[in-house]
């Protein structure tokens, strides 16, 4: 969890964020315990926001130049 | 030499006419299978009968399908009874009908119901098998006709839900020759990248035929062996098809598949939230928790300190000091009373005193007169008075007969 934190999905971050809700919500837990879990809780929405909001819209078709290569291109949507 | 030519109107009746007066084709009965079906609002049914290699244009007015006791449909295979005669505005000769009779199943959804069967006892339709989808795709491979209605909705309701969101789309052919390779090709094309993560394929309603290429068991295979989850979304919702039936999840339509696929911005934003404001209120709550339990220890231990004990000790001290000191002074005042009540009786029997109210003693050679038998005459006495001695001598001595006064 602690090393390679970009590579992480934002799914698993928010599951493992979930995960930290919940376990922080049981009683015996200790202050240290709590405050490591708490620190993790709050990287982790960090980075789940930061995920979210960081992303660059992107629309793009598949298309086949006139070698037969494989390309990229921005789509746009026809006018009706 | 020149014939008079034809007009379009007389050719088509000059047609119509030969073809209505052919005794076989006044009262036909054909078999065939049903496509295209259209239930007019008009309340008459227009459809396509076929089989492998022919159509014919059929009619059924409301007058004769009212007596149906079933609603026809794509891929039903009939028997009709009817008449030919020809549609005079479109040139287009059709059959009349007035009964239909269902025939069977239909070759087509034989077929269908064949295969749905086969794949479904291989367990390509298994529940356990499918993937579960990722909340928050980074990538959406779109697999459907890049004109039309499909993949407008698709991005529209993508965008609207999550504007950042970012999609691929593999354009394909969604129906006839060519169809089925091109949407496994797609899945195929998403499958060998590494950035996509759910794969949408998709094609609007239409016919039987027209959605055939999503009930053909290379597209299934595809779709099953595909790493990447599939949400398939092909025709209306009533249509079901092979696809939807082992992709991971069956869209309705192509706009319920990007809603599915791509989470909604505010609803992931306000989780987030929710569970930040839940760590908060936890850690706080412990914190609170961890204090009242460090306040009772500390009350505990304050109560059995050493310096509270000193404390509790030197009061103890000092409330003893406070009765000793008290003790000794109430002896000291009960004492000087005592002294004073004494001191005032010694003044009281003071002779001097005694002297001022007019007495006084006599002394002879240092004795202290008290019976006129202790003296003679002529005995030289001192008279002590208050201020003074006086020096007597005794003439004569008179004693009371009866003893002292």
């Amino acid at each position: 969890m602690e090393q390679g934190r970009e590579n992480i999905k934002f799914e698993d971050a928010l599951k493992r964020l979930e995960e930290i809700a919940d376990y922080m919500e049981s009683d015996n837990l200790s202050l240290e315990e709590s405050l490591k879990m708490f620190e993790e809780g709050m990287r982790l929405a960090d980075f789940c926001n930061k995920k979210l909001d960081s992303a660059q819209k992107k629309i793009s078709i598949i298309l086949k130049d006139k070698d037969s290569n494989i390309v990229e291109e921005d789509f746009t949507l026809e006018e009706e | 030499m020149s014939k008079q030519p034809f007009t379009v109107s007389t050719l088509t009746t000059y047609i119509k006419d030969i073809i209505e007066s052919d005794v076989e084709l006044c009262n036909v009965t054909v078999t065939g299978e049903i496509s295209n079906f259209k239930y007019h609002s008009s309340g008459h049914m227009y459809f396509t009968l076929k089989d492998e290699d022919a159509k014919i244009k059929c009619v059924m007015f409301k007058g004769y399908n009212l007596f149906l006791k079933f609603l026809p449909e794509d891929g039903m295979k009939v028997i009709i009874s009817g008449y030919i005669s020809v549609y005079e505005r479109d040139g287009q000769y059709q059959l009349y009908c007035c009964s239909m009779q269902k025939d069977g199943l239909g070759s087509l959804y034989e077929a269908f119901e064949k295969l749905k069967q086969k794949l479904e006892k291989e367990g390509l339709f298994d529940e356990e098998r499918k993937r579960q989808l990722p909340l928050l795709p980074e990538k959406i491979g779109v697999i459907t006709s890049p004109t039309g209605a499909v993949i407008r909705d698709i991005i529209n309701v993508s965008s609207r839900r999550y504007s950042n969101v970012k999609i691929l789309l593999y354009p394909a052919k969604v129906q006839g020759e060519g169809a089925k390779e091109s949407i496994v090709a797609g899945l195929e094309y998403f499958n060998s990248r590494d950035d996509i993560d759910v794969i949408i394929v998709a094609r609007g309603g239409g016919s039987i035929e027209e959605l055939w290429a999503f009930n053909e068991e290379e597209v299934a295979r595809a779709i099953y062996k595909s790493n990447i989850p599939v949400i398939s979304a092909v025709g209306h919702e009533t249509d079901f098809t092979i696809s939807d039936f082992v992709s991971d999840i069956r869209a309705s339509t192509p706009s319920h598949a990007a809603e599915i696929a791509v989470p909604s911005y505010n609803d992931i934003k306000y989780k987030i939230k929710n569970i930040e404001n839940r760590l908060i209120s936890n850690i706080e709550d412990n914190i609170t928790r961890k204090r009242y339990i460090i306040n009772d220890f500390m009350r505990i231990i304050n109560s059995k300190s050493p310096a509270n004990i000193i404390v509790q000790n030197q009061q103890y001290i000092d409330s003893i000091q406070y009765k000793l000191i008290n003790c000794v002074n109430n002896k000291i005042i009960f004492n000087k009373n005592r002294i004073e009540i004494a001191v005032n009786k010694i003044d009281a029997l003071n002779p001097a005193k005694i002297l001022l109210r007019g007495y006084g003693y006599v002394e002879n050679k240092g004795e202290i007169i008290k019976s006129v038998k202790q003296l003679s005459i002529d005995d030289k006495i001192n008279l002590h008075l208050s201020d003074g001695n006086v020096k007597c001598r005794v003439e004569d001595i008179l004693e009371d007969k009866n003893g002292t006064r």
